[in-house]
């Protein structure tokens, strides 16, 4: 028997391993690559759940068709359509498939799975496992790898990092053959050969400074790709989670599950109120959300909290104490149930704020936490009859799902490159449903899985047949990359102006500040100049380090220059897109515009310039008309609060 | 028009407002430049301000920025590792003021709450180091696949649910779950001993976590199924039966997995499955 085809992997997080496992099911060998040992990988952060349909739900009225709806509407119908209904009528299989790998889901008392009840849904369809739900999922993925390496399936490159793909040209096509990783630890640098290169890489949180996300989330892996020639598009789609604890490395989620096991949102009536928050009388408390929408209260999607949260504090000066903090609630829970179903977050907010939330409102504001936008992908299209249960509530006969096994499933604009999980732009539209990113990057590893191993088996020119060159002059360049780094550095702390660390903490406040809950055209034109001034300074970045080991100094400073490129995408899309949606709140043009907007936003890389080009697709909505997204909100607001004031400036 | 100076409200240099009085913290940090290469002992002053929610891992970033000693010489970022920032990935574990733990959740204000307060951040003991706080755990990764870490499914295709449990089973088998490969049970333990030979890690004592892992797989309906070949491991060289029950690694996990109730539980069946397999020859 020959050898079999090679694919690469690269990210070991929840989307990473799903196709690792699925791709030596199917029999090839696989080589994975992680910054960081996959078992560490940021998709452990997840804490609140995982949406399917279920029985239960869907005796009260849910269906899959109706779990497709929610997702479609929750992201401002800006998601291709067929992805999001294969996706969501496969979640109750991955939940099945979850669950026989040993997942410690919660239990109802006969043992059946327990569901709780999450944003942007008014049905119990979210399945969890304590307060861990990502790191439970990503250990049952990491053990079914594992297994696949124990078999000799699989090889992992851990502490290896991707620098970039590599492109040649096979019968008059460029593909992708093959990439260039570095060693981290040895700092060795070289190209590894491939029939197909799957990137898992996760989001871009890094690029706003503090966020929810892991440290190895950077967006470089994306930019390098990007900046390679695959399309990037919906950029400026970055979710911003109304509720996380600010702290001073990173901005902790206080996950959306304390709301959906009934926290409340809150601020005192009166502005500026200096009572202990025990001391406040429920009559003196504005439970804002509640009032303002009656039909989801606390729950609605993330982009709305976040919107309405900003608004009570910057707009209103209504923030806890004049800051930008409101009270999120759970006191009025029994102990013993709070323990039960939230301990781990609970626990988190303990440890890093220092107070029991048991006993006392915990403190919250938005931060940037979930990158919609990402690695252009595609896929074939399959029209099928609907399904009798699974699409009751359809009214059609016919749907358009994907078709299992095309050897395009995700596959970014250049074949043979391939984009799974958050890395990839599918799936969330302009903004992501709690809950649905889990399953959607296990879904995309298993689903896609199928078709990459079938074009890397069946389509994809045999690796050893091309010339050394092809992989050899890559690797030199990246190479050289590092060494140019090296020959600058000096020990000791350089010039500001070229202290990558610096410079890294201006981009995430300039970013931050531009880019995130509230927008405007002049401010993202103004950030898109910083950025030009920080990707000046940082070609002239200074090293404290000219080791050949273990150069974390150099790592950092490489990733920052790709990262500054991916955030002239994020803002360059933000400046075009002259409309709101989602998570996209732009104060100049505050509506959705369908009629010129109701568009994927492509960014491709013009070298000569340096920048972006935008430009637009249709959105591929063969089966739902995009509908008003309100979520039934009402005008509201407290008595005591008669006129806003001027508004406040936010703390910096 | 509300301006969008930090939308996220957080708190980066100690001059904003709402943050208390900043202070001056020495860190004495155990450097080593490779394996092989001899230790040093290098000082830092950070400041930090009260309230600002610091922890290790915020100081070690500015000294990155400001690689610059307490004596003025010029040196090198402290290198460590690091991951969720948020104590469950279990990457930046460190021996912090002489205990094993996360220094993510080991926040300043609780271990320098004054002035010239000094802390103490060196590598674990227990594994090779690759440069100075970063050290290479692939042993304890080693052994899960020894162990056979896994539910032995015959596949990724959908075939039905998995079987029911009961939620008390549930809540056992969860706990041993959250198990995040830290190896704060293994440096605190008097039994496991820093083994940089690979040849070896099969034969030298496994840790408490290895056992916890074994319980947690051999709990469940069809990971159960390979129960007998980790009773094997248990039973061999390195196994349950070298520990000396000093009830160390309970007292350090930071996620307060009941390591000493695995312990026994693991003995216990390890040889009532020892009788078995002798009396089955
Ligand atoms: C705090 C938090 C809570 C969340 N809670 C939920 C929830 O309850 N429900 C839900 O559905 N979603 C939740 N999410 C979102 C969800 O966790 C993520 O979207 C998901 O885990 C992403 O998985 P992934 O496989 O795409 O990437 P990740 O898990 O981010 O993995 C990325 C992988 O890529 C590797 N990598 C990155 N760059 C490189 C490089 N250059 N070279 C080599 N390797 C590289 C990393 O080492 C890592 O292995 C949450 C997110 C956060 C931040
Ligand atoms: S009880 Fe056993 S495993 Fe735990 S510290 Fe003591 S010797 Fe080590
Ligand atoms: S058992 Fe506890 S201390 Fe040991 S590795 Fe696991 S989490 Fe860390
Ligand atoms: S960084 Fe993950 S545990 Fe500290």
């Amino acid at each position: 028997m020959s050898e079999p085809r090679r694919v690469i992997v690269v990210g070991g997080g929840l989307a990473g391993l799903a196709a690792s496992a699925r791709l030596a099911e199917q029999g090839l060998a696989v080589d994975l690559f992680s910054l960081v040992p996959v078992k560490r990988s940021h998709s452990v952060c997840a804490q609140g759940g995982i949406n399917a349909c279920n029985e239960v739900a869907r005796q009260q009225g849910f269906s899959e068709w109706m779990h497709m709806d929610e997702t479609l509407y929750g992201g401002d119908f800006l998601a291709d359509q067929p992805p999001v209904y294969e996706m969501t009528h496969w979640a109750p299989k991955i939940i099945d498939l979850l669950d026989r790998m040993g997942v410690p889901f919660n239990r109802t008392h006969e043992g059946f799975r327990d569901l709780r009840l999450f944003g942007g849904s008014l049905f119990k369809r979210t399945h969890f496992a304590g307060a861990t739900t990502g790191q439970q999922l990503l250990y049952a993925l990491d053990e079914q790898v594992r297994r696949a390496e124990a078999g000799g399936a699989v090889t992992k490159y851990e502490h290896w990092e991707f620098l970039r793909p590599i492109l040649a040209e096979v019968d008059g096509a460029t593909r992708c053959v093959g990439i260039v990783a570095q060693d981290l630890r040895t700092m060795q640098v070289r190209s590894f050969r491939a029939s197909a290169v799957v990137i898992a890489t996760g989001g871009c949180g890094l690029i706003f400074g503090k966020s929810t996300n892991s440290v190895s989330c950077t967006g470089a892996a994306a930019a390098r790709c990007y900046l390679a020639g695959a399309w990037y598009a919906n950029g400026e789609m970055i979710q911003v989670h109304p509720t996380a604890i600010p702290g001073a490395d990173k901005c902790r989620l206080m996950s959306e599950s304390a709301r959906g096991e009934g926290g409340r949102v809150w601020v005192p009536k009166t502005k500026g109120d200096t009572r202990h928050p025990s001391q406040i009388p429920p009559a003196e408390r504005w439970y804002f959300l509640e009032e303002r929408y009656p039909k989801y209260g606390n729950l609605v999607p993330r982009d709305i909290a976040s919107r309405e949260i900003f608004d009570v504090c910057v707009n209103m000066g209504m923030g806890i104490g004049g800051e930008n903090m409101v009270y999120l609630d759970l006191t009025h829970k029994p102990r013993e149930e709070l323990d039960l179903k939230l301990k781990g977050i609970l626990e988190i907010y303990e440890k890093f704020a220092g107070e029991d939330p048991r006993d006392v409102p915990m403190k919250i504001f938005p931060a940037m936490h979930y990158t919609m936008g990402g690695l252009w992908t595609t896929f074939t299209p399959e029209e099928r009859a609907a399904d009798p249960v699974m699409d009751r509530d359809s009214g059609r006969q016919r749907v358009t799902g994907m078709a299992l096994g095309a050897t395009n499933t995700m596959q970014t604009n250049i074949p043979g490159l391939y984009a799974l999980g958050e890395v990839n732009f599918a799936y969330h539209g302009a903004t992501r449903l709690g809950a649905n990113a889990l399953l959607s990057c296990i879904f995309d590893g298993l689903f896609a899985g199928v078709g990459i191993a079938n074009s890397a088996r069946d389509e994809a020119p045999d690796p050893a047949s091309l010339a050394a060159d092809v992989f050899d002059a890559p690797a030199k360049q990246e190479q050289d990359r590092a060494e140019a780094l090296r020959a600058r550095a000096r020990a000791g702390a350089p010039d500001p102006e070229v202290n990558p660390y610096l410079i890294a903490q201006e981009l995430g406040r300039e970013m931050t500040d531009a880019s995130t809950v509230v927008k405007t055209g002049e401010r993202l034109e103004q950030a898109l100049g910083k950025i030009r001034e920080l990707k000046d300074r940082c070609a002239r970045a200074t090293l404290a380090d000219a080791s050949m080991w273990t150069n974390q100094n150099l790592a950092f400073t490489r990733g920052l220059s790709d990262m500054l490129r991916l955030a002239e995408v994020i803002l360059a899309g933000g400046i075009e897109r002259k409309e709101s949606r989602g998570s996209h709140y732009r104060l100049d043009y505050p509506d959705r515009d369908d009629a010129n907007f109701w568009k994927t936003t492509i960014a491709e890389y013009d070298a000569d310039a340096d920048a972006p080009r935008i430009s637009y697709r249709d959105v591929i909505a063969p089966m739902v008309e995009p509908r008003a997204r309100t979520y039934g909100k009402t005008q509201s607001a407290p008595e005591a609060v008669r006129q806003p004031e001027t508004p406040a400036p936010a703390a910096s | 028009m509300p301006n969008a100076t930090s939308q996220n409200g957080t708190v980066e240099d100690p001059a904003a407002p709402g943050v208390g009085r900043t202070r001056t913290v020495r860190f004495r940090v155990k450097r080593c430049d490779g394996p092989g290469k001899p230790s040093r002992w290098e000082s830092f002053d950070v400041r930090v301000a009260q309230g600002e929610g610091a922890n290790i891992l915020a100081c070690l970033q500015r000294i990155a920025a400001n690689p610059v000693t307490a004596e003025g010489a010029k040196t090198t970022p402290v290198v460590w590792d690091a991951g969720c920032l948020e104590e469950v990935c279990g990457a930046c574990t460190m021996v912090v003021n002489g205990r094993a733990r996360q220094a993510c959740s080991a926040l300043i204000d609780t271990l320098a709450p004054n002035d010239g307060d000094e802390i103490t951040l060196e590598p674990m003991s227990k594994f090779p180091v690759v440069r100075d706080l970063h050290v290479d755990r692939s042993r304890m990764f080693h052994t899960l696949k020894r162990l056979k870490a896994w539910a032995p499914i015959d596949g990724l295709y959908a075939l039905g649910p998995g079987p029911r449990e009961q939620p008390a089973r549930q809540q056992e088998r969860y706990a041993y779950s959250t198990c995040m490969t830290c190896g704060c049970c293994l440096e605190a333990c008097p039994q496991f001993r820093l083994e940089p030979q690979p040849g070896r890690w099969d034969t030298a004592f496994v840790g408490a976590n290895a056992i916890g892992q074994t319980l947690l797989f051999n709990e469940h309906a069809i990971a159960g199924e390979l129960a007998p070949d980790r009773l094997d491991e248990m039973l061999a060289p390195g196994g349950v039966s070298d520990c000396g029950n000093a009830q160390n690694c309970v007292k350090v996990c930071p996620k307060e997995i009941p390591l000493t109730d695995a312990i026994a539980a693991i003995g216990r069946a390890a040889t009532i499955h020892g009788l078995k397999r002798f009396f089955a020859r």
